[in-house]
Formats: C-alpha cells, sequence, structure tokens
C-alpha cells in the first residue's frame, strides 16, 4: 500500500482558558491518499476547522497540539520549527478559506499576490512567475487572465474571487489542499462550478483534498470518504456512499436524515433533539449520549473507540454489543 | 477624478469663504480698530481722517468685498503695531514655523511608526509596555509643560541644546534655513520634540490599534497559509493596510501642528508665526490675528484636500468608485 499524503494519528489540540484546558480536538485519527477528497462534516464547533488550521500549522495561541502526531508523505509535521513549516505551507499544502471576499489582501493586485506566492516557494523568475500565474488564473477558469491578472480584488466577483484564492492555494502544485468550507459563502450555483473546480484539480494533479464543511450535499457531490465529527471527535469515518446511505453511528443517522430529499416524500425532517455540548461541558462516555435515542448505562460512563465495521468505522457501543451481521 | 478633484477645491472654497467672514468681524468686533492706530489726543477731525484712509466708513459689504478680494491676493492690510504689511511679516516668520512643523512631523511619523508597530508584534514585551506608557504621559502632558521640562534637562542641567531661538539661519532666497547650520539643528531638536510628541504618541497608539486589527484579518491568515514569509505578511501587506488612517491622521494633524505651534514657539521663543501671534493678540494686533487665521484655515483646507486625493492613491478601491463616480 502507498504511503497516504495526509495521516493524522490520535491528534489532541487543546485550548488554555481562564477556565482550564478544553479540548477542541480529541483523538482524532484518519488518512487521505494521492487524489483522493475526504470530506469532514459535523456541526459549528465540532473541531472541523481546527482539525484543518492544526494539519496547516496555523492554529492561533492559546491553542495548541497535544497530543498525537501529523505526518505529509511520511514526514512528521506537527513539530517542525515554524521557519520549516512556512516553507510548507503553500508549497506542499494549500490552503482555501470561508470568505473569499475576505481572503485577498484588497490593496494589491491579484497577480502581485499569486507571483508573490509563486516566488516565496519556487525558484522563479518575474516573468516566469507572471506566466505561471496566467496559467493558473486560466486553469481555475478565470477569463482572459492576462487581463484580469492586473485587476484588484474588488473588481472580482465572490466566485471571481474564490477561483483566484483556489489559484493562490495550487500555485506551488501542492500534495494536499484543506478546503475550509470552500463554497459556504457562495451563491448556489457558484457553489457547483466550485465543488466541480475543486474536484477536477484533486483529479488531474492527484492532489489530496480535506474539504472541511458542514453541507452534506457538497461531500456527497465531492467526496471519495467521509469523516463525520461531533464535539471534537470523528463519529464515524467511511467510503461517502456508504455513509450517506447506511450511516451507523446514530449522530450520523440524525444528520442524514436531516437532508431534505427533492423526491418529495412527504415526512419530516428528523431532528436531533438538543444541541452540541460545550467544549468546557463535555459529558462522560460517548459525547452524544445525552441527545442519543439509543444511549444505555455504558455510553454514560465508558468513551468509545473507534470499531471497524467493513469499509466504514464507527465510534459507538451499539456496534460493540451487537453481532457484525445484524448491524449491517 | 479629476471631477473629484474640483468638486473638493470647491468645497474648499466655500469653508474658506466662511473663515474668511469670521476673520473680517473680528475688526468690527475687537474695538474700534481707529483707537488702536491713533494716541488719545488725537482729534476727531483727524481720526475721521484716519477712518476715511483706511476705508472704515465705507457700508459694511463693500468693506467686506474689499477685506476678500485683498486677502485672496495674500493682502492683509497693515500691522497695528509693526507699521509693516502683514504679508511681509508673516512670510518672514513662515520659514521658521513650517521648518519646525515639518520636522515634528517627520519625527513623529518616524518614530510612532516605528514603535507602533513594534508594540503591536512584541505585544508582551518589556519596551511595548514601557513604549505604552510613555505614549500614555506625551498623550497627557501639556505641551508647554514637556518643553520646559526638555528646557530644564537638556539646556539648563546639561547644557547640550540652546534653550530658545533658531540659531544661525541660511538665506536662501525669500526663505530662510536653520537645517544647514549646525547651531541651527541643534536649535531645532527640542521644539520639534516638544511639538511632535504629541502626534507620535498618537500616531504610535493608532498603527498598534490598527496593525493588531489588520494582523487578525482573513487575509493576513491567508498569506499565512500562502507560506509567505513572517517580514513579507508583516510589512508588506499588514503595515500597508495600516497606513490608511495613518495618513489621515497623521495629514490633518500637520494642520494642529502648525496651529499647536503657538505654544511651543512662545516656550521656546521660536522666531515664527506662532510667536508673532501671541505678539498680537498681546497688542490686539487684529490685521496679524486675522490674517493668522486665514492662513491656518487655508493650511487646513489644503491638507484636507491633499490627504483626500492621497488616500485614492493608497487604496485601489477608492479609485475605481471614484473613477465610478466622476
Amino acid at each position: 500500500m502507498t504511503e497516504p499524503v495526509l495521516s493524522v494519528r490520535n491528534l489532541q489540540v487543546e485550548f488554555a482558558s481562564r477556565r482550564g484546558t478544553l479540548r477542541a480536538i480529541d483523538d482524532v485519527s484518519f488518512d487521505i491518499a494521492k487524489g483522493e477528497v475526504l470530506g469532514v462534516v459535523g456541526e459549528s464547533g465540532a473541531g472541523k476547522s481546527v482539525t484543518g488550521l492544526s494539519v496547516i500549522g496555523l492554529i492561533d495561541p492559546p491553542g495548541r497540539i497535544a497530543g498525537g502526531e501529523i505526518r505529509l508523505a511520511g514526514l512528521r509535521i506537527d513539530n517542525l520549527p515554524p521557519e520549516q513549516m512556512r516553507r510548507i505551507r503553500g508549497k506542499r499544502i494549500g490552503m482555501i478559506f470561508q470568505d473569499p471576499l475576505t481572503s485577498l489582501n484588497p490593496l494589491y493586485r491579484v497577480g502581485d499576490q499569486i507571483v508573490e506566492t509563486i516566488r516565496t516557494h519556487l525558484n522563479l523568475s518575474e516573468q516566469a512567475a507572471r506566466r505561471r500565474a496566467i496559467d493558473l488564473l486560466a486553469e481555475v477558469g478565470i477569463p482572459a487572465p492576462e487581463k484580469r491578472i492586473d485587476g484588484y480584488p474588488h473588481e472580482f466577483s465572490g466566485g471571481m474571487r474564490q477561483r483566484v484564492v483556489i489559484a493562490l492555494a495550487i500555485c506551488a502544485a501542492p500534495e494536499l489542499i484543506i478546503a475550509d468550507e470552500p463554497t459556504t459563502a457562495l451563491d448556489v450555483s457558484v457553489q457547483a462550478q466550485i465543488i466541480s473546480l475543486i474536484k477536477r484539480l484533486g483529479r488531474d494533479h492527484g492532489t489530496a483534498v480535506m474539504l472541511v464543511t458542514h453541507d452534506m450535499g457538497v461531500i456527497a457531490e465531492t467526496s471519495d470518504r467521509v469523516a463525520v465529527m461531533y464535539a471534537g471527535r470523528i463519529a464515524e469515518i467511511g467510503p461517502v456512499q456508504d455513509v450517506v446511505r447506511n450511516p451507523l453511528h446514530p449522530y450520523a443517522k440524525g444528520l442524514m436524515g436531516a437532508i431534505p430529499t427533492l423526491a418529495g416524500e412527504d415526512k419530516r425532517l428528523v431532528q436531533i433533539p438538543g444541541s452540541m455540548p460545550r467544549l468546557s461541558a463535555i459529558p462522560h462516555g460517548c459525547s452524544f449520549n445525552p441527545r442519543c435515542a439509543f444511549a444505555f448505562d455504558r455510553c454514560r460512563v465508558e468513551r468509545p473507540e473507534p470499531l471497524p465495521r467493513g469499509a466504514q468505522s464507527v465510534a459507538c457501543h451499539l456496534y460493540d454489543t451487537m453481532p457484525a451481521e445484524s448491524a449491517a | 477624478m479629476l471631477a473629484f478633484t474640483l468638486r473638493r477645491a470647491v468645497q474648499a472654497l466655500g469653508v474658506m469663504f466662511a473663515v474668511g467672514i469670521i476673520a473680517f468681524s473680528m475688526f468690527r468686533f475687537a474695538g474700534d480698530p481707529v483707537n488702536q492706530i491713533v494716541s488719545i489726543d488725537t482729534s476727531a477731525a483727524e481720526r475721521a481722517i484716519v477712518r476715511k484712509s483706511l476705508g472704515l466708513d465705507d457700508p459694511v459689504p463693500v468693506q467686506f468685498a474689499r477685506y476678500f478680494a485683498d486677502a485672496a491676493q495674500f493682502k492683509f492690510g497693515v500691522s497695528y503695531q509693526f507699521r509693516q504689511p502683514v504679508s511681509a511679516l508673516l512670510m518672514e516668520r513662515m520659514p521658521a514655523t513650517l521648518e519646525l512643523a515639518i520636522c515634528a512631523t517627520v519625527f513623529a511619523m518616524v518614530f510612532g511608526i516605528l514603535m507602533g508597530v513594534y508594540s503591536a508584534l512584541k505585544r508582551d514585551t518589556v519596551l511595548a509596555k514601557l513604549f505604552q506608557a510613555v505614549s500614555l504621559v506625551g498623550i497627557s502632558l501639556p505641551t508647554f509643560l514637556i518643553g520646559i521640562l526638555l528646557i530644564y534637562l537638556f539646556a539648563v542641567t546639561l547644557g547640550w541644546l540652546p534653550s530658545f531661538g533658531r540659531g544661525e539661519v541660511v538665506k536662501l532666497g525669500w526663505w530662510t534655513t536653520g537645517l544647514l547650520t549646525l547651531s541651527g539643528l541643534k536649535a531645532l531638536i527640542m521644539p520639534s520634540i516638544t511639538l511632535g510628541l504629541f502626534q507620535m504618541t498618537l500616531i504610535m497608539r493608532l498603527v498598534r490599534a490598527e496593525m493588531l486589527e489588520v494582523l487578525r484579518t482573513d487575509y493576513i491568515r491567508f498569506a499565512r497559509a500562502r507560506g509567505l514569509t513572517t517580514r513579507a505578511i508583516h510589512f508588506g501587506h499588514a503595515l500597508k493596510n495600516t497606513l490608511i488612517p495613518v495618513i489621515t491622521v497623521a495629514g490633518l494633524q500637520f494642520g494642529s501642528v502648525i496651529a499647536f505651534s503657538i505654544i511651543t514657539e512662545t516656550v521656546f521663543q521660536w522666531p515664527g508665526m506662532g510667536l508673532l501671534f501671541v505678539q498680537a493678540v498681546q497688542n490686539v494686533d487684529i490685521p496679524i490675528m486675522a490674517a493668522y487665521l486665514l492662513m491656518v484655515s487655508l493650511i487646513f483646507v489644503t491638507i484636507n484636500l491633499v490627504v483626500d486625493i492621497l488616500y485614492t492613491v493608497v487604496d485601489p478601491r477608492l479609485r475605481s468608485t471614484v473613477g465610478r463616480a466622476s
């Protein structure tokens, strides 16, 4: 088996606060293979974005990686000195943020921002970097790139700006792209274009993509595998069609049940009762147990560990007690 | 862009007109100017002649029109105390004030920006905290006190710097400069610091606050995610975004620097327009006071205009909206 592009093992991220240390990410492990798109879903505050930021080494203090390891193509990157990590950012890991309207520096031409990034990472002349920037803008679908390269960010629409942001993220041909809610701030019609663009880039360049979103529709369209996060842990991870069609974890079931269908079946959308716990008050045992309809005594005392179920992996006591056949 | 500039220029003229009315009314309300010129035992007939020769018996609108027309040509009448044209007096004093104001502003900008950037980037260091504490002193201590303290320390106790005057000056045409002689430069140090200290602390606090704000923005986070060097992020991306409000404040403050130089010039007996004004106030020399008022407001209005235009140079977003509006 070839080495995964990204391998995260037992990651723990903590935030020191006045009321003690809060654990935002607790024991998260996953891999992303070359060319694979891993979708990460969950409610706000589940730790999706923090996971992405810790991979690229941009967690702001007081947050810090408290345990576990992150490997990029075998190289351990979670404990690199800042200068070496900086060289990896933008070169080997590209990142796309949620809001394209605020991701670009308003005072610089988009071309200058791309050229600056290219020349930070690649040993190219000004002219060569500019040519590459034009090619990149063309690749992400910006019409007349040789003209638009001299435009300022405010002269681009939201969707076009997100394309520029993507061009910036891929300008040094990274092995991994972390896209943090890349479509949330965009119109639905533009969302589809951006999604297919990210998908195409992943396919064409064999880039691994970690796609963080709360939109199951986006995940279903884009991802190969999906990780469902809840309160800083991965509740379930597996191939996207399995998790969408046959979710195992009660929380994943709830999430899938909450997606409206166009088929027009006249049934109420399922709601998950309650809300996600605050980091300062994560329940004992399984963090989902107060909201879970199937919770039993063990869930309130013992934390479930991930259990393999076919291609999926689920952290739920229900599957520890039940025989494998009846769960399917 | 041209239309924008023209529109601002017209607004500026409106402001100047209003100031002109105020300056003119000083003549009407600050006592009878004839009394300031003649002595107590001048006869009523002689007073009437003086009144007529100065045009003071004409109707008020006529006087105002004449005053305004003269002021537009920089003729502000004759000083009561010096018996010289006010414009000549002002021109003679202006280089001293401008030199002082420019030095003070440069001092304020250079140290204000450096200290502001430092205390934003190294927020928790002792030096940054010291800067914050010192800036409080600079903001709260009155200018004359700072000037007197500096004189006490560097002129009286240590004897390093002169306590008053401009030192030797060199004439360059009508302009006199103290920048070319050693004594002139030495004389410039303390007044510049005194005059610029408030502006420096203001700029420092502004740069620090803006810089901290900018460092939190998404595009700085994205710049970090792009792997740019810390240097490029701080000084290329963050500082440039910080400078827009700094230009405004520094520009607008330049007007107050000139206006506030009255105090500094008095403390250091600096032979500039401010000192001239203070003497004029003491002697109720209304032509000088009115002319000074007009000059200062002209400077303020011009600076505002320049700052507005400078904005569009720094910020491309303004450039295009301005372009679209015109």
